[in-house]
């Protein structure tokens, strides 16, 4: 069986800037296995621009972004295999992977880093009754036909879900040539940025309609139209609010989920909040030596944090196969999101392994305004920070110092929540 | 002009095209649809039911026990997934108890093996997250899950590998009597056969009404279903009914073959025979009724739902043979649940009557066996390793979620009665059934049609029809 220190399961933003950061703290020998036929990831579908801001200080493309990254895995001679599926991972680190090149074969790793990526929610997942015709596709099958292929899955289009891949792609079928009639939210809020309403609805003349799904679908083998209806606060439909819709697309940006089908058959912890992995401060999960980063542990707004948490991941992989700082003398704090938080990445730190300064990452489960973002050490708050809105489309952050938390007497647990001013 | 004509491509018509085959005869296979099992056939509970539902001496009861017992040999023969996992039916309520007795002597009666009531704590062991509620179940060994897309698809192969002609996309618009035989005009022309066989599922009785004034009726009968992951599969492992009431057998509970939840159906008449489509009461309805019998159904796994039309004539019994006041016009009418079950039985049936009126003689070149779509998952490692060696496109993985290969895709594709569609594909190797429900693959399914039909991706479609899957390029419509 071969065997590498580390084995990078995905080829996307976060397994790119996983490698990069191993390889830059001394890691030698590393594998990126990546399914599709080049890195990049979904990357590579997003061709518009608004990457990189925070990275790199100017605005990219999806696919200019991640040639930054796949240059220097390929200066740094990082290994990487293409069209390779990885369809086993067990819990003493045996990756099982095969393509059409290498055939199945087996690799003994020191360390995994889990950088799957996430997948979107189907219409099933919705339950909307109605016919299954063709025509219903999700925002990110859409995004690929158009952007990669080149092909157009409609004419006449209706969104639910305004996730940002549901803006972007409202904007990306107008460009080329659809009329995109309406984006239907069933929250009363976006699931979306900001920047991208204004700039792929708003500036599109696309109306946005809050509080509204659809309730029917019709067209028995292609779609003819679908039914909207306004909801009520339970997200229920109101009888009598009934719109139907002629188009001959239903796009869904209805939520991504971490794909941690590999991580379930390793035998790691998933939380239930995010749908990835549990994690410490080292990003590791609850199996030594295997750790995670990117949408397959909690989904990103921006490929910046992306790429910022997988670099982390990087390190801490490579210092674990270099036998530094794999032993913990302190018990692990517990970090507990409440009061609107949902969750929280890392959802623990041993304070002796973590860096000086350490971000941990959680989203809102509602709309907020004018509000504070509170911290507290065991039943002390120790921070609050004021914030005009936070929304669920969101990414929020604290940052946690090191030498705090060190000197705090008999800290067992950190609280994040949401107060309202 | 054919020996036979046989309407409709369903479960039914495909097992009666496969027992024919045996025979030298002249046969073909008239199918509005672009695949086989486009019908009922394509969603229903894919349940082999032991036997112990329909009446004591009704062609239901016969055709089921005898169907059940087929189920063994015809899989192994045929190659599709099929599984004994037993069937329990659930008591909530002492007062119903008789009702469950009664189910028990029906199955006794009806010839059903080993079927017998056990107790709460039995069943709680058997099944350990069965209702607190339950006191009592039937329970029947001989219960069975099945793989009905390619059942329906294995009887239609092995058919048409002995001499079955299928005729897709090819719509009976009106049947006239001529000379020795009958005239099926079609959208795609006349087709002369000696006899007909309706096996036309909710349209039987429109067929049938052409040559007899014998009328018969079909009321289309939706039942609606949720599909929930395979994370969700192991909820149960037998399948679990409810004691049934006047409109049905109840919302039932059961793994399917492959692996997922599967639970439905709901029990409402439609008038229009077209109207597959879930509702919101529906699915309303099996959330709330699924948890009498299972509790703590993890709902929100469903990865899709769907709707099918049960066949279900006036007179509630299968009509099977040759129509009264139409000679060498044969019915599989009213072919609603245990249809799938007794499938096998009535393909029998019906062609030992065509064979006597014909006086068929055997073929002496049959080929009774198929073999399927390798499933590289079930092969050991070194198998699964030698298969990629040989044949590299089983290495290539298209759909993710169930880990289909581009082997099986191009296996689906050029083999017998190839698959021409995403949902044909689908319905063959079970590419794009998972729980991303084919967000993945289907981009590269297209690639994948296109290349080895050979085909334009215009002419792609989901289902056949006007189902295509792109309209043009890019800024072709600015």
């Amino acid at each position: 069986m071969n065997t590498y220190d580390i084995v990078i399961v995905g080829g996307g933003p976060a397994g790119l800037a996983a490698a990069q950061a191993a390889r830059n703290r001394g890691a030698e020998s590393i594998l990126i296995l990546e399914r599709d036929k080049e890195l990049g990831g979904i990357l590579n579908q997003c061709i518009h621009n608004g990457f990189g801001l925070h990275t790199f200080k100017e605005e990219l493309t999806g696919p200019e972004y991640a040639a930054r990254f796949i240059e220097k895995v390929k200066a740094q001679n990082i290994e990487y295999r293409l069209n390779t599926m990885v369809i086993d991972i067990t819990h003493d680190k045996v990756v099982t992977a095969m393509s059409r090149e290498d055939g199945l074969y087996q690799i003994q790793a020191k360390a995994i880093i889990l950088a799957m990526g996430c997948r979107e929610r189907p219409r099933g997942a919705l339950n909307i009754p109605g016919y299954r015709p063709a025509g219903i596709f999700s925002a990110g099958t859409a995004q690929r036909l158009v952007n990669m292929e080149g092909y157009m899955p409609g004419r006449e289009v209706v969104i639910l879900g305004s996730g940002d891949i549901g803006l972007i792609m409202a904007r990306r079928m107008t460009l080329e040539g659809a009329k995109v009639k309406v984006v239907a939210e069933l929250m009363p809020y976006s699931g979306g940025l900001k920047r991208n309403i204004v700039q792929c609805l708003d500036d599109f003349g696309i109306p946005l309609k809050l509080s509204h799904t659809v309730v029917d679908i019709d067209g028995k083998e292609r779609v003819k139209g679908v039914t909207l209806a306004k909801v009520d606060e339970h997200s229920k439909p109101i009888p009598g609010t009934e719109e139907y819709i002629p188009c001959d697309t239903l796009l869904l940006s209805v939520g991504l989920l971490p794909e941690n089908e590999l991580s379930r058959s390793a035998g790691v912890e998933l939380s239930p909040l995010h749908s990835g992995p549990v994690v410490d401060e080292s990003l590791q999960t609850n199996i030594e030596g295997i750790f995670a980063c990117g949408n397959v542990l909690h989904v990103h707004d921006l490929v910046d944090y992306v790429s910022e948490e997988a670099a982390a991941a990087g390190e801490h992989a490579a210092d674990y196969v270099a036998g530094k700082g794999t032993e913990s003398s302190s018990e692990a704090i517990q970090i507990i999101p409440t009061g609107g938080v949902r969750y929280t990445v890392p959802e623990s730190v041993h304070t002796d392994k973590m860096a000086d300064k350490l971000t941990v990452r959680f989203r809102v489960g509602a709309v907020y305004k004018n509000c504070y973002i509170t911290t507290y050490f065991n039943d002390e708050q120790v921070s609050r920070r004021k914030r005009p809105v936070v929304a669920p489309g969101e990414m929020e952050q604290i940052i946690l110092e090191k030498a705090k938390l060190q000197s705090y007497p008999g800290l067992k647990t950190i609280t994040v929540k949401i107060e309202e001013a | 002009m054919y020996d036979a004509a046989i309407i409709g491509a369903g479960v039914i018509g495909s097992a009666i095209a496969r027992e024919l085959s045996k025979y030298e005869i002249s046969i073909c296979v008239v199918e509005r649809d672009e695949d086989v099992c486009c019908g009922t056939s394509k969603a229903n509970s894919a349940i082999i039911h032991a036997g112990f539902d329909a009446m004591p001496g009704t062609l239901k009861a016969k055709m089921n026990v005898l169907g059940n017992a087929m189920m063994d040999q015809l899989s192994k023969d045929l190659d599709f997934p099929f599984k004994r996992n037993g069937s329990l039916v659930v008591c909530t309520q002492e007062e119903s108890l008789p009702k469950l007795e009664e189910l028990l002597e029906r199955g006794i009666k009806n010839g059903v093996p080993d079927v017998r009531i056990i107790n709460a704590e039995e069943a709680k062991a058997m099944e350990p997250n069965l209702s607190d509620s339950v006191v009592a179940a039937l329970y029947a060994p001989t219960g069975g899950i099945v793989c009905p897309f390619n059942m329906t698809i294995a009887m239609a192969e092995n058919a048409a590998v002995n001499g079955v002609e299928f005729k897709l996309n090819t719509e009976v618009e009106d049947i006239k009597k001529a000379d020795g035989g009958y005239i099926l005009v079609t959208n795609k022309g006349d087709i002369q056969t000696k006899t007909v066989i309706n096996a036309a599922g909710v349209y039987a009785d429109k067929f049938h009404n052409m040559v007899s004034e014998d009328k018969i009726e079909i009321q289309a009968r939706r039942g609606e279903y949720c599909l929930l992951d395979k994370t969700a599969g192991n909820h149960v492992s037998h399948t679990v009914f409810q004691l049934p009431s006047a409109m049905g057998k109840g919302v039932l509970v059961t793994p399917t073959v492959h692996g997922n939840l599967l639970i439905g159906p709901t029990a409402a008449d439609v008038d229009n025979k077209e109207a597959i489509n879930t509702t919101q009461d529906g699915l309303a309805y099996l959330q709330e009724k699924a948890g009498a019998s299972i509790k703590n159904i993890p709902f929100r796994q469903v990865i899709t739902s769907f709707a099918g039309l049960r066949a279900h004539e006036k007179g509630g019994e299968f009509i099977i043979g040759e129509a009264k006041d139409a000679k060498g016009f044969y019915d599989a009418a009213g072919i609603e649940s245990p249809g799938l079950s007794a499938a096998p039985a009535i393909g029998a049936a019906v062609a030992d009557m065509v064979k006597g009126d014909l006086k068929l003689k055997e073929k002496e070149d049959f080929i009774p066996v198929r073999k399927g779509i390798i499933n590289p998952q079930a092969l050991s490692f070194e198998e699964r390793q030698a298969l990629i060696k040989e044949k590299p496109e089983y290495g290539q993985i298209i759909c993710r979620c169930e880990m289909i290969s581009e082997g099986e895709i191009i296996d689906a594709i050029h083999r017998p009665l190839g698959a021409r569609s995403l949902d044909g594909i689908k319905r063959r190797t079970r590419a794009g059934m998972g729980r991303c429900q084919s967000g993945f693959c289907s981009p590269r399914t297209m690639e994948i049609l296109e290349r080895e039909v050979p085909m334009s991706v215009y002419d792609i479609t989901k289902m056949g029809g006007e189902s295509q899957i792109v309209y043009h390029e890019n800024k072709e419509n600015l």
